[in-house]
């Protein structure tokens, strides 16, 4: 049996719990011990790359019929996403040793991070449903020690809350769905029910639920419309967990098991459609609301709501490679941009807003660098990585014949150059707009390092040449035409996003529909108030009326209900105890004497 | 020729009497004697059934033992009675029913 995936698996776990149970005292080596761990995982998902397929594991739990079992499974997508998670959390684990130099809850924060690589590791590598929602609801925990590691803050808490409890609700569409497909074919497997899924005679009710409900669980880890809300909020984090999160880890979780499960989604076309158009109105409401937001983390959030959209649209367009494709480039561009956004941000002492920034271009020469690349690949500029992997969705949805959702995402591309431009000519060009920009500082090597190793693949990755080591990414026809339209999309959005937004010292465009997010928090947050008051009020009124009126002071009230209606025997008149005692007698000698009869 | 059914008739009249003076009238005395009276048409009865229940050509005079149990009992209650009946007096200075109530809720 091959040790390597185990390893893989269980190194980043190991570092945890080094770190946990040793090096509390010693916060520098505990962030040595977590970035060794991570590495150990890239260099022998290095190996495994260029290893052969194969699959393992034991059984965990056996129940007669049924068994639990932990195992790997190693194939070309596994490959490929272990590839992106140990190298892109590698860099980021080494650019954190930087970003976190300050921070007392250093140990805390890596091991969560270590924690956080062995779950999401443990999803790749997973060869069943059960195993993978195990790691899944790893993910989810790790995520919420994450998110909340500056938990003195209450808007990190709340952040870290909301994470986790709108992840438990896609979660639990999830447990259903794979609930529904163990029912149905009698497997947690993926061959096995790879194998039974269209073979058996499954009703077609079945064969569109069961891929809806397990869409649910990516509508939750992949910050899909109507569970997006989380993912913004969840910039509390730290800016490096930002950029796991988004970029290797937990969102791309979501999209990584729609591809894994892909063969559940395709005998059915309504589900290939909620996929798809789930996809692709996110894709677009994340881009619109994109255009207005004034934090650097938060625009770049809702850039990787857009893009997470456009690789779940591919789903629905039946190209889960194209998909991979856009995870594979996303991965590293994105942790690029969040990578850069983080060394502004501690270039400006933690100043997020981008109005306040300014001229940066000249103080921090890497960042502007490597953040112009991340920004050119991530709209799709040729020839860096985006374009390539965009235009493969664009020509997805051409070769499936599918006009609208080919508008969309042009649609979307077109955002997409138009508010990253005013994001980046914002904050590095003009004039330096408050003084902390004035005397912003480049960051240090630790944190310009892992940038610099992040633009060349944000930068290569896309050449045919480059995709074909990692890759088949099958040739669509019309590609042409998309090529084409993408580019005037990105052209387009790219010069009205740099024209509107040249020297300008403040948002020349205010469409508060847009920065207040359609308000759908809003909505939540009055339907989950209506609902919980509702709730609440009910359960009160059972409190109050049933079980402490009724049960409890009922009892008591009836006894001394009783005793009252009795009282008013005790009238004090003797003559008239006389007479109902006679009246005893002569009732209880009727009964005695004719009763019996 | 007078028969056991005209003894217990005659008890029953005096056991109602008994029981009206204790039901009507107001004056304690009063009730305490009709009272009397109630016991008394018990132990006309008892009298009656125990003449006219012959065993052996002998009367039962269980029935006529228990008569004179109930009469020691009666005099000794007679004499409780009139004490608290003269203690009640005294702390009340009254004897009516009508203002002995303070047992009343």
């Amino acid at each position: 049996m091959n040790a390597a995936p185990w390893i893989i698996l269980f190194s980043p776990l190991i570092g945890a719990a080094m770190i946990v149970l040793a090096t509390e005292k010693f916060k520098r080596i505990s962030s040595y011990i977590s970035v060794a761990a991570v590495a150990i995982s890239f260099v022998l998902s290095v190996s495994v790359f260029r290893g052969e397929d194969g699959s393992a594991g034991f059984t965990w739990i056996d129940l007669g019929s049924f068994q639990v079992k932990i195992g790997y499974v190693i194939n070309e997508l596994t490959k490929l996403m272990l590839l992106v998670v140990s190298g892109v959390g590698l860099l980021i684990h080494i650019y954190s040793i930087g970003y976190m130099a300050e921070d007392k809850g250093r140990s805390r924060y890596f091991a969560g991070l270590s924690l956080f690589m062995f779950s999401m590791l443990g999803i790749v590598l997973a060869n069943n449903f059960i195993m993978m929602f195990i790691f899944w609801e790893l993910v989810g925990v790790s995520s919420y020690i994450l998110i909340g590691h500056w938990f003195e803050r209450s808007s990190a808490a709340d952040a870290a809350n909301k994470a986790f409890l709108v992840n438990r609700l896609g979660d639990f569409g999830f447990m259903l769905g794979i609930l529904l497909v163990w029912n149905t074919t009698g497997s947690v497997m993926f061959d096995e029910i790879g194998q039974r899924w269209t073979s058996s005679a499954t009703s077609p009710l079945v064969l569109t639920l069961a891929p809806l409900l397990i869409f649910c669980g990516a509508v939750g880890k992949s910050a899909q419309f109507p569970l997006h809300v989380w993912l913004p909020d969840a910039m509390e984090g730290p800016t490096p967990v930002s950029a796991l999160i988004h970029a290797a880890t937990m969102v791309a979780a979501g999209v990584f098991m729609l591809a894994r499960t892909f063969f559940l989604f395709v005998p059915s076309v309504t589900a290939l459609n909620v996929v798809l158009w789930i996809g692709l109105l996110t894709s677009l409401l994340a881009a619109l609301m994109a255009t207005q937001q004034d934090d650097i983390k938060r625009v770049l959030a809702y850039s990787t709501l857009s893009q997470l959209a456009l690789m779940i649209a591919a789903m629905g367009l039946e190209a889960p490679q194209a998909g991979m494709f856009h995870l594979f480039t996303h991965a590293s561009f994105k942790a690029l941009l969040f990578l850069g956004a983080g060394s502004v941000i501690i270039g400006l002492h933690h100043e997020q807003n981008i109005w306040q920034m300014g001229g940066l271009r000249q103080k921090m020469p890497v960042t502007f660098w490597t953040f112009l690349v991340g920004t050119l690949a991530l709209i799709g500029c040729p020839p860096f990585a985006g374009f390539w992997s965009k235009d493969g969705i664009l020509a997805a949805a051409l070769g499936h014949q599918n006009i609208p959702a080919f508008i969309a995402i042009a649609c979307v591309t077109f955002l997409t150059a138009y508010y990253m431009s005013r994001l980046f000519v914002v904050t590095f060009f003009g004039e330096t707009r408050s003084d902390t920009a004035a005397h912003a500082h480049e960051s240090p090597m630790v944190m310009t390092i892992p940038l610099v190793l992040l633009a060349i693949p944000s930068t290569i990755a896309g050449f045919p040449a480059v995709v074909s080591i990692f890759y088949k990414v099958p040739e669509h026809e019309g590609a042409v035409a998309a090529v084409v339209v993408s580019s005037i999309a990105f052209l387009t959005g790219a010069i009205s996003g740099f024209l509107l937004y040249r020297e300008k010292a403040k948002d020349p465009i205010d469409i508060p529909l847009f920065e207040n997010r359609f308000y759908i928090d809003q909505m939540y947050e009055v339907l989950v108030k209506w609902t919980q008051d509702l709730l609440a009020n009910v359960s009160g009124f059972v409190d109050r009326w049933i079980i402490d009126g009724g049960f409890v002071r009922g009892t008591g009230r009836a006894a001394w209900g009783f005793g009252f209606a009795l009282r008013f025997l005790q009238i004090g008149n003797l003559q008239a105890y006389a007479f109902l005692f006679g009246v005893g007698v002569v009732l209880l000698l009727y009964f005695i004497l004719f009763g019996a009869s | 020729m007078v028969t056991l059914n005209d003894y217990l008739i005659a008890s029953g009249l005096l056991f109602a009497v008994g029981f009206a003076g204790v039901l009507l009238r107001r004056n304690i005395i009063i009730i305490f004697m009709a009272l009397e009276l109630m016991l008394n048409a018990a132990n006309l009865s008892l009298v009656g059934f125990s003449r006219y229940n012959v065993q052996n050509g002998l009367p039962d005079y269980n029935a006529q033992v228990l008569v004179f149990f109930i009469i020691t009992v009666a005099a000794a209650e007679v004499a409780v009675g009139l004490a608290i009946i003269v203690a009640l007096f005294r702390a009340k200075q009254t004897t009516h029913l009508e203002d002995l109530n303070t047992l009343k809720f």
